[in-house]
């Protein structure tokens, strides 16, 4: 029986351990050194909040794994050798393997900030991290974070939820603009600003300083200003965890590297997920793609490939989402923050601001190419059927309706969306 | 698995409160206090002769401070999804306070069902707003009525608060308030004030098992004018003709959400403990045999009724009669009233209406075969986080579908749509929509061809 090794018992890992029991019977052990069952990651800011427990944060029954014949082991992977085909535990437990997927996942960056390993300073990215939170947040009278990325923004809310209050650096002039249009990002920054954030725009890190006790005791910026704190949350983004595939023979650049089928350059070993990097046939730049929902469909993808129905990974509409405190985020399609060429953008928002929509189009055959929501619900079919058959911004605006989302009895916007578009024309 | 928990779930509420309480927050917790300690004095009889005074220093004085409490809580954060530190307070996570409450409500429904003349002080408190209503002297009912109405009023202020921002869960929220204060506590007390039988419009057969018991049909028919006609041809037309029609066009949310007064309970006074149900799926096997269960009780013991009183009494003798005894010492008082309520703090608000419920367990069959209702799940959006699943009152594994795309049609759901407020992807919707469409291709198989 051929005998499927998994590395990471992320959303990528599990996904694709599951679509290959549903299709083979071959033996499948996931190892992961993190913890001994998959869990959320997404949801580990609401165990910290007491919104859930981490035993809720498991998607399956603990019965469900040797229920589907998933083996999971527990461990950290001294070595994989792949002329021999075998990997090997810390513990000395040794796995051969006929085909294996490293799914390890991603790591904090660090951008070699003086003091960026003091105790008391910290990123949130796995469980191990959430442990070290709580013993990192007892007893601290304010906390700096630093990044103003997706996990910056819920490390604020997870600290306040606990009364700390939080200095906020973003480099960048407003929350996230290098990825959201200038219109959305002043929204969310005045969101973070209304929840009592120390929100600084524009302000870079310099170092983060030791007290006495050799833990953090302020942070200063690059305006020289020293933010006295306990804690210190780096969240600057992530990069693929290829640690182990670079002693391994794997080919790796910032991820590791594999084509649109999710090989690697080793027949019979594998990558996905947020630590790999896929280079596409047809020659366009690398990407590496570090969402939940990429991760899920990677994984639906190799797994058959890996059963014999060799799939290119492909991604669809691209779409997105989070929550920014109250404030709920959809993205379909092709938005930048800055006005490509060729591309116009119709904006419309709420007058009591919390609530917007752009709709990016061609600015010529009046194409839609993207949408952006804040505030409103969309529905995602419809969102990525609106993009896919090239429909009119006209059209969309016309039959918004059919993409609302809400809760019933919801107000609705569509009126004033397309009042506003029709005034301006 | 590691049993990691938050340290601060060691040791509730101390390690890390909450916001700390603002100070007419403390006065509304003192208020109400000092209600509760006048209503244990009163049960020493010392309210006896001046009870309008008792009755407002002891329950008048707890609902105001319960509401100076509640009320503040509208400035205190920007409207949102506020479930932080749920899972860390002793009253919602199963510590002492919890056990404390539970032990307090089940003996008041010991007490209420078994020992009813031990309540008599309280109830003669009530004596003039029963006057008032009624005409007539209060009983240990509408002592128990009142608890249950100021309960339903007190918490679903609360709850219009909680979900400011959530239109769904406020016009819900108002509509179980209007159905207890009205068709359950106001218009049967005006019924009495006419001379007329106690009727409660807004239940019906089988959960209120006794209106199509003959002993009761018999006695509304035989009432003068023609309100018991009425009362009857009502309660058999709510069973046998709006539960079906309803549902197959709202799901039963129609009742269990937005009417009824058990869930009417269970959505103000139970909604801080709704993350408390069982989820697994050994708990939905034993749903599935209890409920079910007992709606063939339910079933047997009116059939057994009809018959043997279509025979005078020959068929079975007194057999079905004690049937309907235990029917209701079993069922109507144990399971719905002691375990129901009383266990609200330990295992979630809705026991009843998930294990016990007949009247729930035909509106499930209606709503899983014959219905427009299902929970859309929003694509491929689900980060699998398992809010909606903790938040679901009926224990139902909502994340389960919603990771696979899939929408949810489940027999026990009552349409609350907790789980669509709490999601923080916006990937759950409650709708109502052409049968044909409901049990849709799931994610697994239908995003990647």
């Amino acid at each position: 029986m051929q005998h499927l090794v998994i590395i990471g018992n992320g959303i990528t890992g599990i996904t694709t351990a599951r679509q290959v029991r549903k299709r083979s019977d071959m033996k499948i052990t996931v190892i992961s050194n993190e913890t001994d069952y998959f869990f959320s990651r997404t949801a580990l800011m609401y165990v910290f909040m007491g919104h859930l427990r981490f035993e809720q944060t498991k998607p399956y029954e603990d019965w469900f794994w040797p229920k589907n014949r998933i083996e999971l082991v527990r461990g950290t992977l001294t070595e994989l050798n792949t002329g021999e085909k075998f990997v090997r535990l810390e513990d000395g437990q040794m796995f051969r393997y006929d085909k294996l997927v490293i799914a390890t996942g991603s790591q904090t960056n660090k951008f070699n900030w003086p003091g960026q390993d003091l105790p008391g300073v910290q990123g949130l990215y796995s469980y191990q991290d959430l442990q070290l939170l709580e013993e990192n947040s007892r007893g601290v009278s304010r906390a700096v974070i630093v990044g103003g990325g997706l996990i910056g923004i819920e490390l604020a809310e997870m600290l306040l939820s606990r009364n700390i209050p939080v200095t906020f650096l973003v480099r960048e002039n407003y929350y996230w603009d290098n990825v959201l249009p200038r219109e959305e990002a002043r929204l969310i920054s005045r969101h973070v600003l209304e929840h009592g954030i120390d929100l600084r725009l524009h302000t870079n890190l310099k170092e983060i300083l030791p007290g006495e006790n050799g833990r953090v005791r302020a942070a200063v910026t690059e305006f020289g200003e020293e933010i006295p704190c306990q804690l210190v949350g780096l969240t600057p983004g992530v990069h693929p965890n290829i640690d182990l595939a670079k002693k391994s023979g794997v080919a790796v650049n910032r991820g590791v590297l594999v084509n649109e089928y999710l090989e690697t350059n080793i027949p019979g070993v594998y990558a996905a997920g947020d630590c790999a990097e896929i280079v596409a046939e047809d020659g366009g730049p690398a990407r590496i793609e570090q969402l939940w929902y990429t991760g899920r469909l990677q994984g639906q993808a190799l797994a058959k490939t890996i059963c014999g129905e060799r799939t290119r990974y492909q991604r669809g509409v691209w779409f997105n989402s989070a929550k920014f405190f109250d404030l709920e985020y959809q993205t379909y399609g092709f938005v930048s923050n800055e006005p490509r060429e060729g591309e116009s953008s119709f904006y419309w928002e709420d007058p009591g601001g919390k609530r917007c929509l752009r709709l990016v189009y061609r600015t010529g055959s009046r194409e839609l190419v993207g949408i952006n929501v804040f505030g409103i619900r969309l529905r995602q079919q419809v969102c990525e059927r609106w993009i896919r058959e090239k429909r009119s911004l006209e059209y969309v605006l016309e039959h918004l309706r059919e993409a609302n989302f809400d809760p019933e009895f919801f107000r609705r916007f569509e009126p004033e969306i397309l009042r506003q578009h029709r005034l301006a024309m | 698995m590691q049993t990691f928990q938050p340290a601060a779930l060691l040791a509730p509420h101390s390690s890390h409160g909450g916001k700390p309480l603002r100070r007419i927050q403390k006065t509304g917790l003192a208020i109400f206090a000092a209600g509760l300690l006048m209503l244990a004095v009163s049960l020493t009889g010392a309210g006896h002769s001046r009870p309008l005074l008792f009755f407002l220093l002891s329950i008048g004085l707890a609902t105001a401070g319960a509401l100076i409490y509640i009320l503040p809580q509208v400035k205190e954060d920007p409207p949102g999804i506020r479930n932080n530190h749920i899972f860390f307070r002793g009253m919602t996570a199963r510590g002492a306070p919890a056990w404390l409450t539970a032990a307090i409500l089940t003996g008041f429904y010991v007490l209420l069902y078994w020992f009813p003349q031990t309540l008599y002080p309280w109830v003669r408190l009530t004596d003039p707003l029963s006057n008032l209503l009624s005409g007539r002297p209060a009983d240990h009912w509408f002592l128990y009525g009142t608890f249950y109405t100021l309960a339903v009023l007190v918490m679903g202020v609360r709850m219009l608060i909680r979900y400011r921002h959530n239109r769904y869960q406020l016009i819900r929220t108002l509509s179980v308030m209007f159905f207890q204060l009205g068709f359950a506590y106001l218009i049967p007390a005006f019924l009495k004030a006419l001379n007329q039988p106690e009727f409660y419009f807004s239940y019906f057969w089988p959960l209120k098992y006794d209106y199509l018991f003959p002993n009761d049909v018999k006695r509304l028919l035989a009432q003068p004018g023609g309100l018991g006609v009425f009362m009857v041809f009502w309660g058999a037309a709510m069973s046998f003709i709006a539960v079906p029609v309803l549902t197959y066009f709202f799901g039963k949310r129609w009742y269990c959400s937005w009417v009824c007064g058990c869930g009417g309970l269970a959505e103000t006074l139970g909604d801080p403990y709704r993350h408390l149900s069982d989820k697994s799926l050994k708990a939905w096997k034993i749903e599935r045999y209890l409920i079910h269960g007992v709606l063939v009780f339910v079933v047997l013991t009116t059939a057994l009724l009809w018959i043997n009183s279509a025979g005078e009494g020959r068929f079975f003798g007194s057999l079905s009669g004690a049937f309907a005894c235990w029917y209701g010492f079993l069922i109507g008082a144990m399971f719905s009233g002691v375990i129901g309520v009383g266990f609200y703090p330990l295992m979630g608000s809705r026991v009843w209406c998930r294990f016990g419920c007949p009247l729930a367990a035909i509106l499930g069959i209606v709503q899983k075969y014959f219905s427009r209702f299902r929970i859309t799940t929003n694509g491929g959006q689900c980060i699998s986080c398992g809010n909606c699943s903790t938040y679901c009152e009926m224990g139902i594994d909502v994340r389960w579908y919603a990771q696979r795309g899939q929408n949810i049609i489940r027999a026990s759901c009552v349409g609350c749509g907790v789980c669509a407020a709490v999601c923080p992807r916006g990937v759950l919707k409650l709708e109502n929509a052409a049968p044909g469409e409901r049990y849709n291709v799931t994610l697994e198989d239908s995003l990647l061809k």
